[in-house]
């Protein structure tokens, strides 16, 4: 891959629903190899339509999407992206190390390429010893580590991630936000991560994205000049804080409503 | 992390080994009770002279341990006994509901997989599916009897064709249903791998359906014997079950307890076709306990 194409490009893309609901409008993005970008914003801003665009689930009503140059339907069909949901999205009749070996067979990989490469991803998300469990004998944060397992399994050079640490409780969340950050910096590839929380998306990102409602748009950008590798320190510096605030003051001047941002339901 | 309750093998299998005792406990506690319910509603009846809905008397209720006895007893004089019989009949009855339980299955089956690709065809053929079920399996067991014994097949085959038509409906929809149960994020990973139509029914289509088709076998496994045992009588088989109880209606009013004794076989027949689809499913399905009805 070439370093200096972007991983993401995206160019004057909206969204509308059958509906008539304009989910985005006028979307210009571009996303750097190695980049952690986290799309944030209230209800109905349209950042989880973005991500799906992004991985070609939905089509956008105008504009393109290009993915490590290539056009978001080639990029899906090359699986130059992981994704992981809010839900891990485990499959139940299948143990730990069958689900994260589902899309190496999908890419018939020989069984002995996928159980060597399904351990090197047990290694990387430390689920060593639940190899043979199934989902449901986990706890949401260790099925969330398995879909993260899954979706690096096949070494993409993209993670698309939607809210995945949305339904987990504060203390799990901060620590797979470390674990991640440990992931990300491990496997080497670009992250695109939709959230709600602010401090979620200054900890993790190199930069914000501040999206408003109604239609969905890009508010403002916020750069994190918060040095790498972050800790649990990061949290506690005064730098951080400041970037915090900032992301806030810009999504209250994008009209955020931020009591009702907790509870989106995403038309897609 | 969150600490995670995983039993040991050894005391899940004791466990287990105290449950299914606990199971067979029970189930000879409701056979008592049946007894003794059935035993009392008669010594009542008689002694009161109860006329409706029936008349409580030796015909109309014979005492259980009489249909049991009359298992030991021979059907002609000097010849084998009851329960010889029964065991042959029973054989041959099973034999023509296995097939029909294997046809029904894979005829469900097949089709449930191709309407869960269309719905057009979903939309079309459905209906018809349901209508077939609404027309008395008595009016289409002679059809089908006359029909294929015409075309020279032999008749327990053509039981065995009844027993099917009876199966195969709720296969097709149980498992139509299951193949169409995948939550919306499950099929949207799918796509992001870019899997085909072919990966999305092998990997995550069927296994997702497998709780659903069990419960439609279990239905079928009793359906099948049913259909078998129906389908004997225009059939004129006189070597099942289905033959045994229509001679025995001849003669119920001299001798009630041989066609009580063959209920009772027909009953335990269902029953161990349900129970080997239990046992089928338990070694299937790993899924989580609730899964399990």
């Amino acid at each position: 891959m070439n370093e200096s194409q972007p991983a993401v490009s995206i160019t004057g893309v909206s969204k509308q629903f059958k509906a008539g609901v304009t989910a985005l409008t006028g979307i210009d993005l571009d996303v750097r190899p190695r980049e952690f970008v986290s799309l944030i914003g209230p209800s109905g801003c349209g950042k989880s339509t973005l991500l799906r665009i992004i991985g070609d689930l939905i089509e956008p009503s105008e504009g393109t999407v290009e993915v490590n140059g290539k056009p978001a339907h080639r990029a899906r069909l090359d699986h130059d992206y992981g994704i992981v949901f809010q839900e891990a999205v485990l499959y139940d009749w299948r143990t730990v190390s069958k689900n994260i070996a589902l899309p190496l067979e999908l890419l018939k990989w020989s069984r002995e390429k996928r159980s060597a490469r399904v351990s090197e991803m047990i290694d990387l998300v430390e689920l060593e010893g639940f190899e043979d469990h199934h989902p449901w004998q986990l706890s949401g944060g260790m099925q969330q580590r398995v879909a993260i397992a899954r979706a690096l399994s096949f070494d993409p050079a993209l993670l698309l991630m939607d809210e995945p640490f949305g339904a987990l409780d504060e203390m799990t969340r901060e620590r797979m936000n470390l674990e991640l950050l440990r992931i990300w910096d491990a496997s080497g590839s670009t992250i695109v991560f939709v959230t709600h929380s602010i401090p979620e998306a200054v900890f993790l990102s190199t930069r914000v994205v501040v999206m408003s409602a109604r239609p969905g748009r890009v508010a403002a950008i916020v750069e994190v000049d918060l040095p790498q590798p972050r800790t649990g320190r990061t949290r506690e510096e005064p730098r951080f804080f400041e970037l915090v605030t900032e992301v806030r003051e810009r999504l209250a001047a994008g009209g955020a409503d931020l009591v009702g941002a907790e509870a989106e339901v995403e038309a897609s | 992390m969150a600490t995670i309750a995983i039993e040991q093998p050894r005391q899940r299998r004791s466990a287990d080994a105290a449950r299914g005792a606990k199971r067979v406990g029970l189930v000879l506690v409701g056979l008592a009770v049946f007894w003794g319910l059935w035993e009392a509603y008669r010594w009542i009846g008689e002694s009161l002279g109860i006329t409706w809905p029936f008349t409580v008397d030796e015909v109309n209720m014979p005492h259980i341990h009489e249909m049991l006895s009359a298992f030991t007893k021979p059907l002609q004089p000097g010849g084998p006994t009851l329960l010889h019989y029964e065991w042959h009949w029973a054989l041959f009855t099973a034999k023509e509901a296995v097939v029909g339980f294997l046809l029904g299955g894979a005829i469900g089956f097949g089709l449930a997989v191709l309407l869960a690709h269309s719905r057009i065809l979903r939309r079309g053929l459905l209906p018809y599916i349901v209508i077939s079920q609404t027309v008395p399996i008595l009016a289409v067991a002679p059809m089908v009897v006359v029909g294929l014994g015409s075309k020279g097949v032999e008749p327990w085959v053509s039981v065995s064709v009844i027993a099917a038509y009876l199966t195969f409906f709720p296969v097709a929809v149980n498992t139509l249903r299951g193949l169409l149960s995948p939550d919306p994020r499950s099929l949207e990973l799918m796509r992001s791998y870019a899997a085909g139509r072919n990966d999305v029914l092998w990997k995550l289509r069927l296994p997702a359906s497998l709780p659903f088709v069990f419960t439609a076998l279990k239905i079928s496994a009793t359906a099948c014997v049913i259909g078998a045992i129906i389908g004997e009588t225009p059939a004129s088989i006189q070597d099942g079950l289905g033959g045994a109880i229509v001679n025995f209606n001849q003669y119920y009013s001299t001798a009630p307890e041989r066609l009580w004794a063959t209920n009772i076989v027909c009953a335990v027949l269902g029953l161990v076709f349900f129970a080997i689809i239990v046992i089928a499913e338990r070694l299937v399905l790993r899924r989580a306990p609730e899964h399990f009805a």
